[in-house]
């Protein structure tokens, strides 16, 4: 029997459900600890990025106005997938991050595992951060988190596939919709997390992928007038300084590169990153009359 | 039977498609360019609209449109790249030219004057970007919008002759029309009856426009509403673009937006032929305008390359050339507002109607 051809994997964007090269027909060649190669990944362009931001911004109602349950559901379906896929996820992060088998297969469990986490969270939330308020006065006032709309993501440049679950579940969960910018050393996991998002029912747009370097993509996305958020935890401390002026042009939400994010994600993560990318909306209803008795409760 | 004339009148229309040609050597307009004149229209061409069989030999005369061309045509003028200065140029020459458009059957005198006050001013943040050409409304609210645009050069249209089905008594048609100019409308938008135009009755055709050319006085141009989608070939369209022009319109327009398929580029190109070839024929230069399904500025400004290749540089003003379009505008505010800033802007800064 003769040899295979040996089918390579064209590695593409992730934008509106669909996989588009980048507009700008770009590419770059990644490579792995060692420099040897192992793709060519799409070198994204800032229109690539205007068009990621239409995409979220298209997605962000409905995924938004979703209940809390369904989107638990589509989460927890994406770590269906993502366990389907461990094989190749395995491999990635290995050939990505210079690791051992066992290491990487340690890392995509964890991966996994948390984003079981998140998806517990989508319903549980609200109960946390919000609720009734006791106030001094005849009214119930009501306090409820609310997503607060696209949502820039800058993965972390070392943690190629724990760190990306990490800062993109608790984004999508509380119902941002989200630009991603894959680590510019090791974006194929993050790209190949485009195809299990892409079958698992999470509406196109909810979560965009590019890849590229960081800095090209991420400036626009700092200055985009429609993106109300930006996470820096992939970016170094000068860029980061630069992004965050940029942002502050139409008050984005910032979340700073944390200093946890340095370790290797593989603490609990807590509710911060959740709370992050909520705007608290606190309604006060008149309870009327109070009765004779001029009794509160 | 029409056979027999086929070619006949293939000298006035510039073939092929498929070439970019020359409107230059048009003879110099005459006077009759000047819009908004009731007398009956002054071309040679008067002989062709003695009765319904030569209107009918006429129209059928004109040669057959390429399809492929044509669409191939349109397609290839729509890879031009307008960057940078031009770019800048484009956009505001779109929004000049904007015909802000509302006909709900939901629309309210506020809604008419909020629509005004953009069309004066589209981008409160910035007062160099130019006004809309017009407001388009239907008849009642001819006044409300008049009131709302007082004073500044935003021109009032008002839709009429039964819009948009036009399936009305031509009594009923033309006080319709003259309803909407006695309010003060600028423009008027008629809609031809297709049914007569698909059963072949050119002359009813022919002659509903003149009545309504007329109805509408010195004051008012005429816009003629073919809705190209209704008139499944583009061999109609061609021969609907020559009767509207040869009845007097002042303006050629696609459609009213109410059907599926609106303007787009091939039948835009195909109008705009026609109103170059009618200039080199008759000396009379008229306007055309695409409307329904233009909505963002990438579309509209594939819309003004094919104007400047097929009808020439003439054509690019608000006096010849128009969009009908109401979400357009804001997309060419956000594309305006990316090139003065540098920064994507967002459908939070522009007004939503």
């Amino acid at each position: 029997m003769s040899e295979r051809l040996s089918v390579l994997k064209t590695y593409k964007l992730y934008v509106g459900g669909k996989f588009p090269r980048s507009e700008s027909g770009r590419v770059y060649e990644v490579s792995d600890s060692k420099n040897n190669w192992l793709a060519n990944a799409p070198l994204s362009s800032r229109k690539d990025a205007r068009d990621a931001v239409v995409a979220a911004r298209k997605a962000f109602g409905g995924w938004s106005g979703a209940t809390a349950y369904n989107r638990g559901q589509v989460l927890y379906r994406v770590a269906e997938m993502l366990e389907g896929r461990r094989d190749q996820y395995v491999a990635e992060v290995a050939g990505a991050e210079g690791l051992s088998k066992p290491k990487a297969a340690a890392q995509v469990d964890a991966a996994i595992d948390r984003w079981v986490w998140y998806a517990g969270w989508t319903d549980k939330i609200a109960q946390v951060v919000g609720g009734g308020n006791p106030v001094a006065g005849p009214f119930f006032n009501l306090s409820t988190p609310e997503p607060t709309g696209v949502v820039a993501i800058l993965a972390p440049q070392k943690s190629s596939f724990l760190g990306l679950v990490s800062v993109i579940a608790p984004v999508i969960a509380t119902g941002n919709t989200a630009v991603v910018v894959a680590s510019e050393k090791s974006p194929l996991p993050a790209l190949s997390l485009g195809e299990v998002l892409a079958t698992s029912d999470l509406p196109g747009g909810v979560v965009n992928i590019l890849s590229g370097r960081t800095a090209e993509i991420a400036a626009p996305l700092a200055a985009h007038q429609d993106v109300n958020a930006i996470d820096l935890a992939g970016a170094d401390e000068t860029l980061a300084k630069e992004l965050e002026i940029a942002a502050a042009d139409n008050l984005k939400r910032v979340l700073r590169p944390q200093p946890v994010d340095n370790a290797d994600w593989s603490a609990t993560p807590g509710t911060d990153r959740m709370t992050a990318f909520l705007e608290t909306k606190t309604v006060w209803h008149p309870t009327g009359a109070l009765g004779a008795s001029g009794s509160s409760y | 039977m029409d056979s027999r004339y086929a070619r006949r009148y293939a000298r006035l229309v510039t073939m092929p498609t498929s070439a970019s040609t020359e409107a230059d050597a048009s003879p110099a307009p005459p006077t009759s360019v000047t819009s908004a004149t009731s007398a009956p229209p002054a071309h040679g061409l008067t002989d062709v609209t003695a009765s319904d069989s030569t209107l009918r030999r006429f129209l059928h005369g004109l040669p057959g449109v390429d399809t492929v061309g044509l669409e191939a045509r349109a397609a290839s003028l729509g890879t031009r790249s307008i960057k940078t200065t031009a770019k800048a140029y484009a956009l505001d020459l779109a929004i000049s030219m904007v015909d802000l458009t509302t006909l709900e059957g939901a629309d309210t005198p506020g809604k008419v004057r909020a629509l005004g006050a953009k069309a004066v001013r589209p981008d409160p943040t910035d007062r160099t970007a130019p006004a809309a050409a017009a407001v388009c409304v239907y008849p009642d609210m001819v006044p409300t919008a008049k009131a709302a645009v007082a004073g500044s050069g935003v021109k009032v249209a008002s839709v009429a002759t039964a819009f948009p089905a036009g399936r009305a008594s031509l009594a009923v048609k033309l006080a319709d029309v003259r309803e909407a100019v006695t309010a003060g409308a600028d423009e008027v938008d008629m809609v031809i009856d297709r049914g007569a135009f698909l059963a072949g009755h050119y002359l009813k055709v022919y002659d509903e426009i003149t009545a309504v050319r007329e109805a509408c006085g010195t004051s008012a141009r005429l816009k003629v509403i073919f809705e190209t989608g209704e008139l499944s070939t583009y061999d109609n369209i061609r021969r609907a673009s020559w009767l509207g022009m040869l009845a007097g319109a002042d303006f050629i327009k696609t459609s009213t937006g109410k059907v599926a398929v609106n303007a787009t580029p091939a039948n835009t190109l195909l109008m705009l032929e026609a109103v170059r070839d009618f200039r080199a024929q008759a000396g009379v230069q008229v306007g055309v305008k695409p409307a329904g399904g233009i909505r963002t500025a990438k579309d509209a400004i594939k819309f003004l390359v094919l104007v400047n290749e097929t009808a020439g540089g003439d054509w690019l003003d608000n006096h010849w050339f128009r969009f009908g379009a109401s979400s357009l505008l804001n997309d060419l505010l956000m594309q305006r507002q990316k090139l003065a800033t540098g920064r994507y802007s967002g459908p939070d800064y522009v007004t939503v109607d």
